[in-house]
């Protein structure tokens, strides 16, 4: 740490606070991804962590995920809430069994002094509708915020994990701005420099915070969107359909990640509908209700993979 | 005696879980022990975030032996039989068994087993893992390496150690011996998280608590509590103000630390614009704090009050600073909810309900408050609330449910509505009935008593109960998700208080055509149901009584008779009774018409004809029988009266006036005569008391 230039110091800068996590995780041995090239609700999306949480491989990964939440745009006026924000996502499988350890040793590196902070684990149960998948845990709280999600993954996409993973949530922002001592996130020093070289979090995302929240809420087109998501859905389930293949006495499945690509894509587009208020509560039930099947079907044939662990 | 000292080391278990998860641990243990015949002297519980620990003290160190007589097969039977009865005893050969002579079905076998009794450390070690196995945890989970079998072991949390050590004070200890899932049993354990987290060798219970109290950790829940609330206390009085005590919130933030550190912080004066209740769900809730009043205003002061897990190093600064910023975030939140509600006035959120389901059969919210506006109109006038102000109450009542501080704070629901009414202009008693027509919510809770909202929740409750008994849906046993039964007796309730009379059955049926007119769905003919409904009140008023020590059993007595809806009539009438059976004429009445109805039911059986009839003055032959017959003539009439001027008090004291020829008359006379015209006609005689009785109750239905 001492090496580091001022402008990499977690507290000073969000890209070197970023980078020091993913240090921490490489150096834990973590495959460092980076972000998934689709629109998603939240990290766990992510197929390095919904198919890969499920069969019998090692795999330890961390990785920065854009989330886009239509619904918690606020024009750039709440001075914490957004649509659009980063997750930072370590999976371990399996869970070690020093994961809080782990946890809490992440926390130290991005400068968070353990005899000066209250860090608390809260129970919160964690669960995901849209993707058949539930695990227990704790949001995890420093001086009363909550930093991060904490989840040992049960079950994914309908399937029982085995062996268990364990998952972690970081909300880069809030973490952030608590480091930096910032009230509101627009307010973040995004690359570590003063004066006239400083560029602010708002500078990279305040304008596309306006444009995306009167997209979300008041122009997002509809007609196309209940298009999009029945177009991703057929397409979902073709792909699952033509990837299965019988060799010998086993079952393969050659096309599990385009289909679940599809599942993501028709989940997004679900949640923009949702925000436009065009879609009636008992609606919106069975709206979850299909892109769970969707989640369901591709982890059962993401199962019949290799990296599933097919034999 | 040897104690034991059991720890199950895990990670961080729900606040909400740990006390009955300590009571359940004590609980298996000692219930094990006592079917070992290991009886114990005491056993406590404890829990903290990290730990369940169990310490039973004063069992006995071996069971004691076990003789038993088993019986064999016959002598002389089949050989097959003889083999298995030696392989179940143990026996090596048959020599060992002693005969027993049976001269009736012929001698057998019996072979005397004695089962020496084990260790006690041998009956731990085989039940403790199953234990463990098979704890009631409201939720479990796998985890690690190992949850990838299928028989891996499921907690609350990932289980990291085992503490499980039984011994005499004076002795070094033994470990249990056995192993979980890959976890042995052993004397480690491990101090506070942060400020002593290196492992710590224990031995029994004593040092084993005092050595946890060095490394920051307060075993007993209660005993943090104490701190909590004794700190928390002392930092608002330092500062003249009052801690606005919780006890939920303190059994939860005691169930969150193991070393409890109490600090003080602020927030923006600004925000006490907000109503208190909301700041409150805001802080407690959300951050798990404390709220603070200044007793000069009683109101809310801009304090709150925070209880740490850890002595930081620079005296909790930052931590202060810390929760602040949240608190600040959440306020700010809270703040711009409630003035976003503000801008919408409530009438204007209701069309929304009409694409909200309320229940599948009982249609959407929309039709759900449509039907309460109509009914509370009918109600109005029958407890005195203006027909106009009520539509608009009802119209209102439920209309905060859609509004960003309820969708935040449920249980504000019916408080925010009050606030958003009056910020729009309404009127005072339409604005309180929003809260207040969701009352009474528990025993504790007030009862309405300004018309307009006795008249809401009135309508609120006979709608929904009208709609569920319609489409027979009862609360069965302990599932109840509507709270029907809270529905029924609040009606009770505001009725009794309120002095309030109507007639229910007319109530019901004016609330069932509001179902049927409305798009519902069908819902069952009202007189199908309505007998039945009637009967929940009775049960409910029952269960009150019951609850407040009085005779529930009169209940059954009044409501036997024809027509009792009105639900003010009953309790009146059931009081009234309740004060005539305490006194002697009441008991003897009692006594006496029980013993006519008995004898009339005897010779009505016999007979198989009831003796209803008036009786003839021509056949009384004796004095007693015609002062009954009169006595009878003149309490009817009065009873009768009374009861019309609804003077129950009135309708007993004219019953006591029949005791006496009651008295009388089954002391002097016979009343199965020799001549069947004179005994038909006392047992007429007899009915007629019946008869006279049913004026104020059936006395038939009331317990000894």
């Amino acid at each position: 740490m001492d090496t580091l230039p001022a402008h990499m110091r977690p507290e000073r800068s969000f890209q070197g606070f970023i980078l020091a996590l993913q240090r921490y995780w490489a150096d834990q041995g973590c495959v460092i991804l980076q972000p998934y090239d689709m629109e998603m609700g939240a990290g766990t999306f992510h197929p390095a962590t919904t198919l890969r949480a499920l069969g019998p491989k090692r795999w330890n990964a961390a990785y920065v995920q854009p989330s886009r939440r239509p619904k918690d745009g606020r024009y750039g006026e709440n001075p914490n809430r957004m649509q659009y924000y980063y997750q930072f996502q370590v999976i371990l499988k399996p869970s070690p069994p020093n994961m809080q350890e782990l946890y809490l040793k992440s926390l130290e590196a991005i400068g968070i002094d353990q005899r000066l902070h209250d860090i608390r684990f809260v129970e919160d149960d964690w669960e995901s509708p849209t993707l058949g998948a539930w695990g227990l845990g704790w949001e995890c709280w420093c001086d009363g915020m909550e930093v991060s999600q904490f989840t040992y993954f049960q079950q994914v996409a309908g399937v029982e994990c085995a062996p268990v993973s364990g998952e972690l949530t970081y909300g880069l922002e809030r973490l952030a701005m608590y480091v930096q001592g910032v009230d509101r996130v627009y307010d973040l020093n995004f690359n570590g420099r003063e004066g006239a070289d400083k560029v602010t979090y708002g500078d990279v995302f305040l304008q596309a915070e306006q444009e995306y929240s009167r997209h979300n809420f008041e122009y997002a087109d509809t007609g196309m969107l209940f298009k999009q998501f029945v177009m991703a859905e057929e397409a979902c389930k073709k792909y699952l359909e033509a990837g299965w293949v019988s060799g010998h006495d086993q079952k393969r499945h050659l096309m599990a990640l385009p289909a679940y690509d599809q599942c993501i894509k028709a989940s997004h587009v679900f949640n923009l509908l949702d925000a436009r208020g065009v879609i009636s509560v008992t609606e919106r039930q069975s709206y979850i209700m299909r892109v769970r099947e969707l989640a369901k079907a591709c982890g059962e044939a993401w199962v019949h993979t290799e990296a599933g662990g097919a034999a | 005696m040897p104690d034991l000292l059991f720890e199950l080391f895990s990670e961080e278990i729900p606040a909400r879980m740990q006390a009955k998860a300590a009571d359940d641990l004590r609980r298996m243990v000692t219930d094990r022990l006592v079917a070992e015949g290991l009886v114990y002297e005491g056993a406590k519980a404890f829990a903290t975030p990290r730990r369940l620990t169990l310490t039973v003290h004063g069992i006995p160190a071996r069971q004691s032996d076990l003789k038993e007589e088993r019986r064999g097969p016959r002598v002389g039977g089949p050989e097959a039989a003889i083999a298995g009865f030696l392989k179940a005893t143990g026996l090596a050969s048959i020599e060992e068994a002693k005969i027993q002579r049976d001269p009736k079905k012929g001698d057998f076998y019996i072979a005397l087993i004695e089962k020496p009794g084990r260790a006690t450390l041998d009956v731990l070690a085989d039940m403790l893992p199953v234990i463990i196995r098979t704890f009631p945890w409201p939720k479990s989970m796998r985890w690690g390496e190992r949850s990838a079998r299928p028989s891996s072991l499921q907690w609350v949390r990932p289980l990291h150690a085992i503490v499980a050590t039984f011994g005499m004070e004076t002795e070094e200890p033994d470990v249990v011996n056995f192993s979980v899932d890959g976890i042995t049993a052993g004397q480690t354990t491990f101090g506070h998280r942060f400020m002593a987290p290196a492992a710590i060798s224990v031995r029994r219970f004593e040092d084993y608590e005092a050595k946890l109290l060095d490394a920051k950790v307060v075993l007993d829940p209660e005993r943090r509590k104490d701190t909590i609330v004794t700190d928390a206390k002392q930092l608002a009085f330092a500062q003249g103000f009052e801690l606005v005590e919780d006890q939920g919130l303190l059994d939860e933030v005691a169930g969150l630390v193991e070393w409890p550190v109490v600090l003080m912080g602020s927030f923006d004066e600004e925000f006490l614009s907000i109503p208190g209740e909301v700041i409150r769900a805001t802080i407690r809730n959300n951050q798990k704090c404390f709220v603070v009043n200044d007793p000069k205003t009683g109101k809310l002061t801009n304090k709150f009050i925070l209880t740490a897990n850890i002595e930081a190093s620079d005296g909790g600064k930052t931590i202060v600073g810390g929760n602040e910023r949240v608190i600040r975030a959440r306020l700010s939140d809270a703040k711009f909810f409630y003035e976003t509600d503000l801008k919408t006035r409530l009438e204007d959120r209701l069309p929304k309900f009409d694409g909200i389901v309320f229940h599948e059969k009982l249609g959407t919210q929309g039709e759900r408050i449509a039907r309460i506006e109509r009914l509370a109109a009918e109600i109005a006038p029958r407890v005195g609330a203006d027909v106009e102000k009520t539509k608009r109450a009802a119209h209102l009542a439920k209309a905060d449910l859609l509004t960003e501080v309820v969708g935040e704070f449920p249980e504000l629901q019916g408080l925010m509505g009050k606030y958003y009414a009056l910020a729009q202009g309404e009127d005072a008693s339409v604005a309180a009935a929003s809260e207040e027509h969701y009352k009474p919510q528990g025993p504790n809770d007030r009862v309405p008593s300004d018309p307009v909202s006795v008249a809401v929740a009135l309508a609120d409750k006979i709608d929904i109960l009208v709609g569920f008994w319609g489409n027979d849906e009862k609360p069965t046993g302990s599932k109840d998700p509507f709270a029907l039964r809270r529905a029924a007796l609040g009606i009770i309730r505001i009725v009794s208080s309120n002095e309030i009379r109507i007639s229910l059955l007319r109530f019901i049926e004016i609330a069932w055509f509001g179902y049927a007119m409305g798009e519902a769905g069908v819902i069952g003919e009202s007189n199908r149901f309505s007998a039945d409904l009637l009967a929940f009140f009775a049960d409910r008023l029952k269960v009150q009584l019951r609850e407040q020590g009085a005779r529930h059993d009169l209940v059954d007595a009044v409501f036997a008779l024809e027509g009792q809806d009105d639900l003010l009539m009953v309790v009146r009438r059931v009081e009234a009774l309740g004060k005539f059976l305490d006194t002697d004429d009441g008991k003897n009445l009692l006594a006496g018409t029980k013993r006519a109805s008995n004898i009339l039911a005897i010779e009505e059986k016999k007979d198989k004809r009831s003796y209803d009839g008036a009786p003839d003055p021509a056949l009384y032959s004796l004095p007693e029988e015609k002062a009954l017959a009169k006595a009878i003539e003149q309490v009817k009439v009065e009873a009768s009266a009374a009861v019309a001027k609804e003077d129950f008090a009135g309708a007993m004291s004219a019953l006591a006036k029949l005791r006496p020829a009651v008295d009388a008359f089954f002391d002097k006379v016979k009343v199965n005569d020799d001549n069947p015209q004179v005994r038909e006609n006392r047992l007429k005689l007899l009915n007629e008391i019946r008869a006279a009785t049913r004026a104020v109750a059936d006395f038939s239905k009331i317990q000894d």
